[in-house]
Order: structure tokens, then C-alpha cells, then sequence
């Protein structure tokens, strides 16, 4: 197992309220790591530190590492610009937002933005990419339509198209089912998973199922700290610590 | 006292005063909603009929291609086209100003500034539009008019191009504000969606929120169209009084508007030919600004259908 990248001591406060204390883990190369915990614990802050997220509002403070392998470079430097850190991670929000244009514009967008202009490259790409988000049969004759007609479900896989278009060393995904019905939930699991053989995956999630279902690693956090990590099937039935086996059997959170 | 009651009657006095108050409001407001309709539907209705009887003595080929626009004098000409590439020269010359313009000021203030930043700008920009426009009349002429003829020393001191200009400064807020009021409406994650991309702030803007907002950015942009084709005290102190068929921004011409102002000054015999003048040009305006509302709220549809 090759790690993608490793967070270090990471600290992160809005104004005046911490809410990540000296957070560490490893993220494992072609692998699927969860990020769960009760509400407020911070998961969220610390998925959106990976791309620099937070730089676009003021009053934040962190400081720490995230290493991205093999370099090893800080993606959290100051020296580094975000923009560049955003070209190598992806992200998939909460609530699908594809664009308010074409099936074809949503997927060509990150493709333009770093100036690709050939033609038949973009074609190439968003064929493929909407055929690794398992949308290519539904939408290949509409492609030129507008994307926000598309359910729900098929607007997320969208949204999954459009990040892994421009080949991201890391795909993160911010409770990507939770605004979905079962069934488009299950659809993006399995497709979750088929994608880890192409792309480092962290997913924050609140279904404790869809964690051990999916994640090859969870992690479990509370209050601002990494209570637990480890293999999925190690933290979902023989938890270490007190903590993460309340949460998981639902005495708190 | 119990909260809940008992189901009425449809005959019990309580429910006959409620569903009585309930038509009284109802129809309180039918009538405020209907009196702006109603006074669109007069303006038009004294118009036509004011203007019918000049249709009956000059023929619509006269009024559409006669090279002048004299209808005060000896030989009266009735050529509209000198007034309508009046009206039309100095609009678009202000709208070159104030589109691009106020659209830029609508994304500086809406993706760029800061929250302290734009409550600051905001009423600044929004006072361009409670100026008084006599004011901006003598500013264009007495202010702007010089300073352009020492770069261009053609130029009359009268012309559209100096009206033009200052009608756009004016129009400025109508765009920009609306504009941004529908940027700033599209939602964060739309704008969290793109920069997560790695697109830049610029990219964003334009290539996002811009087309996002569009149906609400062409609104403003009907509403400064509208604004520049009726504008009257500017282009009447400004652009001069000499209707003539011609696109050159540095004469002066004249507008649909300035020439009712013109001669509504007069002391034209109710009746005459020459008083009906006022109100087709009054008519052939409205038909512009109608047309261009019409324009701007089919492509506001036809956005709408594409993108929600």
C-alpha cells in the first residue's frame, strides 16, 4: 500500500473556535478512506483543507501539513497556490451543482479552464469520463442539453464526471448520497468503489453503513480530534477506543 | 380560553365576516395591480387616437422615407427616420458605455469586494441615478462637450456623442445594480462548484456566475435600453435640436424625445398637424420601448428554459 498524501498535526480555527486539534492520517493510493463522525466534529473543515477551500473566505487560520506523495510537497504552504492544489484534487459537493449549461459544457469546464482547446481531446474526455461515472448510456444522445434537467442521482454522477474529466490525484467527496434517494445512494456506492482502481478517494460521510460498505479505511472524529483510524472492518467491529465504539453503536452522535 | 373551536357553519356570522373581508382584499388588490395596468392601456389609448388623424393626411410612405423632418415649416417634411437615427445614435452610443460598464462594476461588486467594500460603493453608485437629469444635460454640455472638443476639434457643440456619453454614467446604476443583485443570487455552491475545478476568481465570474445570472443581467440591460430610448432632458439640452437623418455622433441631431420637448414648448394650435406631430413620436418611442421589453423578455425566456 503506497500513501497518496499524509495530514500532520493539522490545526484549524474560525475566529476564535478551534475545530481541528493537531489532526493526523494517512491516505492511501487507490484506496477509499471515510470520515465520519456526529456533526461539528470537523470532518467536513478537514476535506475542505485538502483543496484549499477554506482560502476563499477570510478569518480562518490552520497550520500544519498535508503532504501530497510522491513529492511530498505541503499543499498547505503558503508558497503553493491554491488554484494549482485545486487542478490536482477534485471534489464532489454535498448537493449536486452542475453548472447551469450543457451536459458537454459541465464536463468540458475543467478541461477549458486549463486551457485545453483541441476539440477532439475534450469529445474524447467527456465520453470517457462520463463513461468511468457510469452516465455515458443515459446521456450520450443528449449531450448538448441542459445538465440541471438531469435527477438528481444522475446530476451527482455528473458532478463525478466533471471532477474525474481532468484526471485528479484525489477525489474528494462531501456526503455525496446525502441529498439522494436509496436507490441513486447505491448507484454512487457502487460507483465509488469501481473508481478507486483509477483515483485516491476521501469521502465524508454520515451513514455509517455506506462507510463500511464503501471505505477501505475510516476514520472517526469527534470534537475536533481523530479519535480512531484504521481498516474499515477493524473500526466497524473491533473499535479501540471507548469513543468510536459508542458512536458506531449509536449511543451518542 | 379554548385554542381550538369547533367547526362553524358555512352560514354562522364569524365565517360570512371572514369570507366577506377575504373578497374585500381581494379585491383591494385587483384594483392597486390593475391601475398601473390601466394607465398603460390610457397612455396608449390617447396616443393612438391623438395620432390617428396624422396618418389620415400624410401617407405612411412620406412618414416612413422622407429625407426631413420638418413639420413646422412652409413645406412640411414628416420623415420620422431623422428622429428615430437620433434617438437610436445617442442609445447606442450610451449603451457602449454603460453595458460594458456597469456589468464589470456588477461582478467587481459581487465576486470581488468586500462585504465593507461594497455597502460603501453600492449607494455611491446608486446616487449616479437621483441626479436630477437637467443636471446631467449641463454637464454633458458645458463640461463634457469641451473637454472632448479639445481631442476632437470637429466636433459641434452640440452632438450625440457628448450626450450619448453622459446618458450612459447615468444608466450605469440601472444596470450594474440589477446585475448584481442577480449575480449575488446564485448560489455558493455554483461558485464553490467552479473554483473547486481550479478555475480562477475571473474564470468563475464570467464563464459561471455571469451566464447563471444571465435572465436577471438581461433584465438590467432591457431596463438601460429602455432608460437611454426615453431619456429627454440630456439628449434636448445636449444633442441639439436639428433632426437629420445621419449616424455621425459628432453633430448634433435629434431625438424623438427632445423633439416633443421642442415643440410641446410652442404655442401649437390644439389639432394641428403640427401638435399631432407630439403625439406620434410619442407613439413610434413607445413602440421602441415595447419592442425592446418584448425582445428582452423572450431572450429572458428562452435563457430561462435553456438553464433551469
Amino acid at each position: 500500500m503506497v500513501k497518496k498524501a499524509e495530514v500532520i498535526n493539522l490545526n484549524f480555527s474560525y475566529t476564535d473556535k478551534k475545530v481541528l486539534n493537531s489532526v493526523s492520517l494517512p491516505i492511501y493510493e487507490n484506496r477509499i478512506t471515510a470520515l465520519i463522525g456526529p456533526s461539528g466534529c470537523g470532518k467536513t473543515t478537514l476535506l475542505r483543507c485538502f483543496n484549499r477551500m477554506h482560502d476563499l473566505y477570510g478569518s480562518v487560520k490552520y497550520d500544519g501539513q498535508i503532504n501530497l506523495f510522491p513529492d511530498q510537497l505541503n499543499i498547505l504552504s503558503k508558497e503553493i497556490d491554491p488554484i494549482e492544489v485545486r487542478m490536482k484534487i477534485g471534489m464532489v459537493f454535498q448537493k449536486p451543482n452542475p453548472f447551469p449549461k450543457s451536459i458537454y459544457e459541465n464536463i468540458a469546464y475543467g478541461l477549458r479552464v486549463r486551457g485545453v482547446k483541441k476539440k477532439s481531446f475534450i469529445d474524447e474526455k467527456i465520453e470517457d469520463s462520463l463513461k468511468k461515472a457510469g452516465l455515458w448510456k443515459e446521456v450520450e444522445d443528449r449531450l448538448h442539453t441542459s445538465a440541471t434537467a438531469l435527477s438528481g442521482g444522475q446530476q451527482q454522477r455528473l458532478c463525478i464526471a466533471r471532477a474525474l474529466a481532468t484526471e485528479p490525484d484525489i477525489l474528494l467527496l462531501d456526503e455525496p448520497t446525502s441529498a439522494l434517494d436509496p436507490i441513486s445512494t447505491a448507484h454512487i456506492e457502487e460507483l465509488v468503489t469501481e473508481l478507486k482502481n483509477a483515483v485516491t478517494i476521501v469521502m465524508v460521510t454520515h451513514n455509517l453503513h455506506q462507510a463500511a460498505r464503501t471505505a477501505d479505511f475510516t476514520s472517526f472524529m469527534y470534537l475536533g480530534k481523530m479519535i480512531e483510524f484504521g481498516e474499515s472492518s477493524q473500526i466497524f467491529t473491533n473499535p479501540k477506543e471507548q469513543k468510536t465504539e459508542n458512536y458506531i453503536t449509536g449511543r451518542f452522535g | 380560553m379554548a385554542i381550538q373551536s369547533e367547526f362553524s357553519t358555512p352560514q354562522s356570522m364569524k365565517r360570512r365576516w371572514r369570507n366577506f373581508k377575504e373578497s374585500f382584499i381581494h379585491l383591494l388588490l385587483l384594483v392597486c395591480a390593475g391601475s398601473s395596468v390601466l394607465v398603460t392601456f390610457g397612455v396608449i389609448y390617447t396616443l393612438v387616437s391623438e395620432a390617428m388623424p396624422f396618418f389620415l393626411e400624410v401617407p405612411i410612405k412620406n412618414f416612413l422615407f422622407d429625407t426631413e423632418w420638418t413639420p413646422l415649416f412652409e413645406n412640411p417634411q414628416y420623415g420620422i427616420m431623422n428622429l428615430i437615427s437620433g434617438t437610436l445614435l445617442t442609445t447606442v452610443i450610451a449603451l457602449i458605455i454603460a453595458i460594458p460598464l456597469g456589468t464589470v462594476a456588477a461582478v467587481f461588486l459581487s465576486e470581488y469586494c468586500s462585504n465593507q467594500v461594497r455597502e460603501f460603493f453600492k449607494p455611491l453608485l446608486e446616487l449616479l441615478a437621483a441626479v436630477p437629469t437637467v443636471v446631467y444635460g449641463y454637464f454633458a454640455l458645458l463640461f463634457v462637450t469641451p473637454i472632448l472638443q479639445k481631442i476632437i476639434p470637429s466636433l459641434e457643440s452640440f452632438n450625440a456623442l457628448s450626450a450619448g456619453i453622459v446618458m450612459g454614467i447615468m444608466i450605469i446604476p440601472y444596470v450594474s445594480s440589477l446585475s448584481e443583485d442577480s449575480m449575488r443570487a446564485v448560489p455558493l455552491y455554483l461558485r464553490e462548484g467552479s473554483l473547486a475545478m481550479g478555475a480562477s476568481k475571473l474564470q468563475t465570474s464570467f464563464k459561471v456566475i455571469v451566464p447563471a445570472a444571465f435572465s436577471g443581467i438581461a433584465s438590467a440591460y432591457v431596463l438601460g435600453i429602455s432608460r437611454a430610448l426615453g431619456e429627454t432632458m440630456v439628449v434636448a439640452i445636449a444633442a441639439g435640436l436639428q433632426a437629420r437623418l445621419s449616424l455621425n455622433p459628432l453633430q448634433s441631431t435629434q431625438t424623438l424625445t427632445a423633439y416633443i420637448v421642442q415643440v410641446s414648448m410652442g404655442d401649437l394650435p390644439q389639432g394641428s398637424i403640427g401638435y399631432r406631430t407630439i403625439y406620434v413620436s410619442g407613439l413610434v418611442l413607445l413602440l421602441f420601448t415595447l419592442s425592446f421589453n418584448l425582445i428582452g423578455q423572450s431572450i429572458r425566456a428562452r435563457m430561462e428554459k435553456k438553464y433551469k
